[in-house]
């Protein structure tokens, strides 16, 4: 039987994931790792459950932005109504994993540490700059969150470290995120690709920052800075949109699988690129 | 609940159905949730491989494993020999059923059980399984079934030689059969045609996608007496299928029905029964065996998809001269796929004087295919109706004009052979052109798709009994699992003719026992033909009833009148009262000669075909390919709705399947001939998000042949909807696919490319 | 080592089970606990037959460990009626016909439940996209949608 662990502090866990040998494995909503364990995708022979740390399950507002836990669940992001005000893209992400029942479960800390290249919650966290805390028998350290997966199922933690806490810093005045997917259906599915935008305006509406994010278009989420930078210093109007667009494109890297072919996968990248980018300008516009 | 001005006081009204509190409150046994004292686990071993020879099979490192009582391979199943037995709906080769069961000699599919094993937990049963060595002999491949029909493609059987070609070929293929039909003469009516279209069109297989996997408890005594508790869509055809395969008597077999969750066709066979009972019988004790979501996937089976090539004649005025279909289907791994209905219900809906239809049965190395809802139609009339498409836009037509000016109608001759009987098919085209959704306005991106569709349904044998209580209430008594409410039509049915209320008519499905024989549940055929069963069976309580009365009376039985649960004396002759109800006569029956119960067995014929109309709209999103069904109209001729609402429930979920079928679902399958998508996951059927609401229009043209008019209705809505969805499409994005599904790459590639 | 030893809150009553660390919470309600109407259509959390809550939450009980639950509050179908009187949703569910097969049924009425608890006028959008993870083959989703958007104007009322 696999054993079953349940601490209540970060150290306490740290202590039973260093343990040479042991196999363990984080267990937070469990809708990734029970589906792999049972379907023999992982192998484990002890679970550690960190539901039970709380600063796992806080969202506080810190410094202007919002400190979350790596275990709070989807819903309870969804429920935050000033999370959703800043960073709206964020919780779309988030919220877009899964039917409801997924949701009363699913966190950010399994999506990202998971590493699916097409985890719906991971393209807007990058495009808002977000950094993880890890916890780990070094202590903590912090990290941009898109340095955490580097290939699909894989991540740059050590062994005995995980995933404590994501930080998503203030928005900007006049900043506005969002974030898109395509899936075949109106829910269910795996994102074919994934697109988030996350842009600042000055006072006269000229983009001074703009961060774009692929999903599910290469092994891993990508930061597409040339994306980015064709928006910068532009009103956002349909020319920058356009170079946005086929920058987004280039970065592709996808591959033909079950879900999508390269082709496919190409062209809707740019497209969704196109939409988000709109309405994260529509978002930024509008905050007063 | 009221009766909404029918004619009649229960048939026709929306009772609720009798099992139904206990399906809400989770209360119904479903195969999964039976259990018996002593009860353990069985697990089956699957084939990795798409294709391969085996060698051997070890077991005994499984055996030894502590807590593992059981284990069978196709030793412990007959041989059988290899003949084709007429089967009701489609002949049966129990050979091929006992190999599907658990390979013999070869493995067919990724999936193909092997071995079965019972221990004392799931977890040991599991680790059984990996115990077990079996030396493969790999071999090619082949999935698609055009792939499959190549001179140069692996073969499946060594002894399949095509039947239906002349002179026969020399060396085994995969094309199990070829069959062609035959009205008038193409050649000719193609020379008089004005117009032609000619297309080909592809569909991938698909699964029913019932949400409750197959599962079974069996437990076979001492003496041999086996009982069986699955969840089929036929205790009987259980009982059969394992009797044959095992070379059991029917008698030494009873099987006793659970609530189903689910079938459209894919539980009208046999899985797992058979090895439970072979591993109860082996271990001793009660085995039960319930499929994960993969194993159904893997193992049981999809229906076929296929490849048709159609081409339609006809004048500028519309009136078609001409129609060829030529089709092949892939089976799976043994022959079987409907293709034969598929040539069939082709043209149905339509009054063409030359028509010719070929099939091909191809095997290929894909889970055996097994019935879905209107098995073969769906795809000929999505390649017929998409065709039909063209040629109204090719016209300037109205598509539901150029419909009405072909309509088959009584009396028309079917390309199978016989005359139309009385049909609602140009009534539903009617009631479709009238209806709101067809004039309603469309936005860009957005396009109208008509299609229609035909199903035969059947008859066949059903047997029912309804036995009086001795307080004047009732039992109805059949055989055939309720899939979709047909329990409380049975009693709404009996209720009607015994004149009592429909609360004191009780229905029960009964074991292979306890009721006299039916032919299972499928085919649109509970309602009318086991319905009849319940009529003739209620009809012979009456007449007993009558009799009672005159006893009672001292008159003759022929002047008694039954009229609405109460007999009266013709003439008012009785000098001790004026009327008995069927409580009091029920109360001295003793008296009168006994207990009352009336019973019927009939092999019901006339079974009235079906037809139905859709209208579909879809929105297409240019840039992304994808589409969005935003609204639905399904117009069916159904008979006679004996409860409205299930009649409803029938044409909504089928036309969803359809959609479904349509827009996503496939079986994807990498290069060593493993399937990728085994889960709903990536099996994507329609989620509730997903659809509109579905617009229903009952047309009533009563089946003469049944006493309350009714014809089949549950397999009908799911043959329109694959092209109505397509034409659809085509019109909204103005390019046309005709490989389904329509997935958004499809239809996107088809967008950048047009 | 030895089973884990659980104690919960199961529709209201107090309730203990020892299972093992790989049992999830739908093993152990239908295997250990006979409350068999929460059914297993998929394993993978895909289908939503095995919907429950648990502590307020409307989960997929086979995606959490029977372990996870101790010290929390479960309901399952079969606490939805209140002794022998139906909930509105079932009984609405009953009156139209919005179901066929009904092994989709539990799961379906325990999310709705959920959904009017927490939203009492639900638009017909927004009832679907909460069920989106509940899938159902033989309705076609119609009736089921207009049966919650009936259940929900009668509680309302």
């Amino acid at each position: 039987m696999l054993t079953y662990n349940k601490p209540t502090t970060v150290d306490e866990a740290v202590a039973l994931l260093k343990q040479p040998g042991t196999r363990r494995r984080v267990l937070a909503g469990g809708t990734d790792l029970l589906v792999q364990l049972r379907s023999g995708r992982l192998q484990a022979e002890g679970i550690v459950d960190i539901k039970r740390i709380p600063e796992l399950q806080n969202i506080r507002e810190e410094n202007g932005g919002f400190r979350i836990g790596a275990a709070v669940a989807g819903a309870a992001l969804g429920e935050n109504a000033a999370l959703r005000r800043m960073w709206p893209g964020v919780v779309e992400g988030a919220n877009l994993i899964g039917s409801t029942q997924i949701q009363g479960r699913a966190s950010l800390g399994g999506n990202l540490c998971n590493g699916s290249p097409a985890a719906d919650g991971v393209p807007a966290l990058i495009a808002a700059g977000v950094r993880c805390t890890i916890a780990g028998p070094g202590g903590r350290r912090e990290v941009p969150v898109e340095s955490v997966v580097v290939g699909p199922g894989k991540t740059s933690l050590a062994e005995g470290e995980f995933l404590v806490d994501f930080y998503l810093p203030a928005q900007a005045a006049k900043g506005g995120d969002a974030y898109l997917r395509f899936i075949p259906r109106t829910e269910m599915d795996i994102a074919v690709v994934g697109a988030a935008v996350n842009l600042v305006l000055d006072a006269s509406g000229v983009c001074t920052a703009a961060r774009v994010s692929l999903g599910a278009v290469a092994p891993r989420a990508l930061l597409v800075e040339a994306a980015g930078k064709a928006l910068v210093g532009t009103r956002v109007d349909d020319a920058a949109l356009d170079a946005m667009a086929a920058a987004a494109r280039a970065a592709c890297a996808p591959i033909n699988d079950k879900r999508g072919t390269i082709e496919f996968r190409t062209h809707v990248a740019g497209v969704l690129a196109k939409r988000a980018a709109k309405i994260a300008l529509e978002r930024a516009r509008s905050r007063a | 609940m009221g009766n909404e001005g029918n004619k009649f006081k229960w048939v026709g009204t929306r009772q609720v159905r009798p099992d139904g509190v206990d399906k809400v409150t989770g209360q119904a046994t479903y195969g999964a949730d039976f259990t018996l004292p002593g009860m353990i686990t069985g697990k089956v071993l699957r084939s990795p491989h798409a294709h391969a020879r085996i060698r051997s099979i070890d077991t005994s490192a499984a055996a030894a494993l502590p807590g593992v009582r059981a284990i069978v391979t196709a030793a412990d199943f007959p041989d059988l020999p290899s003949e084709v037995v007429a089967g009701g709906e489609a002949p049966v080769n129990y050979r091929h059923v006992s190999c599907n069961t658990i390979a013999r000699d070869k493995v067919l599919y990724e999936g193909h059980a092997v071995a079965a094993v019972a221990a004392t937990s799931t977890a040991i049963a599991d680790e059984a399984l990996a115990l077990i060595k079996v030396d493969y002999e790999v071999l090619p491949h082949v999935i698609d079934v055009a792939d499959a029909m190549r001179d140069d493609a692996p073969v499946l059987h060594d002894d399949l030689i095509t039947s239906g070609v002349d002179p026969a070929p020399k060396k085994a293929s995969n094309i199990a059969s070829r069959t062609e039909f035959v009205l008038g003469d193409v050649a000719k009516g193609f020379g008089e045609a004005e117009v032609v279209i000619e297309r080909k069109y592809t569909t991938q297989p698909v699964h029913q996608g019932y949400i409750e996997p197959h599962a079974v408890v069996a437990s076979v005594a001492a003496d041999g007496m086996a009982t069986i508790w699955c969840s089929s869509q036929g205790q009987f055809m259980v009982r059969e299928f394992c009797a044959k395969l095992l070379k059991l008597d029917d008698a030494s077999i009873r099987v006793i029905p659970a609530e189903i969750g689910g079938g459209f066709g894919g539980k009208t066979t046999v899985y797992l029964e058979p090895l439970a009972l072979v591993l109860s019988r082996k271990s001793g004790r009660p085995v039960r065996m319930v499929m994960t979501r993969e194993e159904v996937f893997r193992a049981s089976g999809p229906t076929s998809g296929g490849v048709l090539h159609v081409k339609l004649g006809a004048k500028h005025d519309g009136t078609l001269v001409a129609a060829d279909i030529e089709l092949a289907y892939q089976a799976g791994a043994f022959p079987g796929s409907p293709a034969i209905p598929g040539c069939m219900t082709a043209f149905a809906c339509y009054d063409v004087p030359n028509a010719r239809a070929v099939g091909y049965d191809v095997v290929s190395n894909r889970p055996k295919c097994a019935a879905y809802r209107a098995p073969g139609a769906p795809l000929s009339a999505f390649a017929v109706e998409s065709a039909m498409d063209e040629l109204a836009l090719q016209l300037k037509m109205d598509p539901i004009e150029l419909r009405l000016k072909n309509a088959a109608k009584e009396g028309t001759r079917a390309l199978y052979g016989p005359k139309m009987p009385t049909i609602g098919f140009v009534e539903t085209l009617e009631a479709a052109k009238a209806h709101p959704h067809y004039s309603a306005p469309l936005k860009p991106n957005q396009g109208r798709g008509v299609a229609s569709g035909f199903w035969f349904n059947i008859g066949g044998q059903s047997s029912a009994a309804v036995h009086v209580n001795e307080d004047g209430t009732a039992v109805v008594v059949s055989g055939n699992p309720d899939i979709g409410g047909s329990r409380a039509s049975m009693a709404l049915m009996a209720a009607e003719v015994l004149g009592i209320d429909y609360n004191k008519v009780k229905p029960i499905v009964a074991d292979t026992a306890s009721v006299g024989y039916s032919f299972l549940t499928g085919g649109s055929r509970v309602t009318f033909a086991t319905g009849k069963a319940v009529v003739d069976a209620a009809n012979d309580v009456v007449s007993q009833l009558r009799a009672r009365a005159a006893k009672l009376w001292k008159c003759d039985v022929e002047e008694v009148v039954w009229k609405d649960g109460v007999a009266y004396p013709a003439q008012g002759q009785t000098d001790t009262r004026t009327q008995l109800s069927l409580a009091e006569i029920a109360a001295s029956a003793a008296r009168t000669g006994g207990p009352i119960s009336g019973k019927a067995c009939i092999n019901a014929g006339g079974a009235g075909p079906g037809f139905g109309t859709h209208i579909c709209d879809v929105e297409v999103d240019p840039e992304t390919g994808r589409s969005s069904v935003i609204r639905y109209t399904v117009v069916q001729d159904v008979g006679r709705a004996i409860h409205p609402s299930y009649c409803e429930g029938q044409l909504q979920g089928g036309a969803v399947q359809g959609i479904g079928w349509a827009l996503n679902e496939e079986y994807l399958y990498d290069d060593k001939g493993r399937l990728l998508n085994p889960g709903f996951l990536d099996y994507r059927m329609p989620v509730a998000s997903d659809m509109p609401m579905i617009d229903t229009v009952m047309v009533e043209v009563p089946n003469p042949t049944h006493p309350f008019g009714v014809r089949g209705v549950g397999e009908v809505p799911i043959v329109p909807p694959l092209a109505a969805v397509a034409n659809a499409v085509a019109r909204a994005a103005d390019v046309r696919v005709n490989d389904l599904p329509i997935s958004p790459p499809r239809l996107l590639s088809a967008i950048l490319h047009k | 080592m030895s089973k884990h030893h659980v104690s919960t809150v199961i529709n209201g009553e107090p309730i203990e089970f020892l299972c093992e660390t790989q049992q999830t919470l739908l093993d152990v309600l239908r295997d250990e606990l006979g409350f068999t109407g929460s059914k297993e259509g998929c394993g993978s959390g895909d289908c939503g037959a095995c919907s429950v809550m648990v502590d307020d939450r409307l989960v997929c009980s086979c995606l959490v460990l029977g372990a996870e639950v101790d010290g929390c509050r479960v309901e399952t179908i079969e606490g939805v009626a209140a002794g022998g009187n139906l909930h509105p949703l079932q009984q609405v569910f009953l009156n139209e016909a919005a179901l066929q097969c009904g092994i989709c049924t539990p799961g379906i009425i325990v999310a709705a439940k959920a959904l009017l608890e927490k939203n009492p006028d639900p638009n017909e959008e927004e009832i679907r996209f909460w069920l989106a993870g509940n899938l159902c083959r033989c309705t076609g989703y119609d009736k089921i949608v207009k049966a919650v958007q009936q259940a929900a104007a009668i509680m309302r009322s």
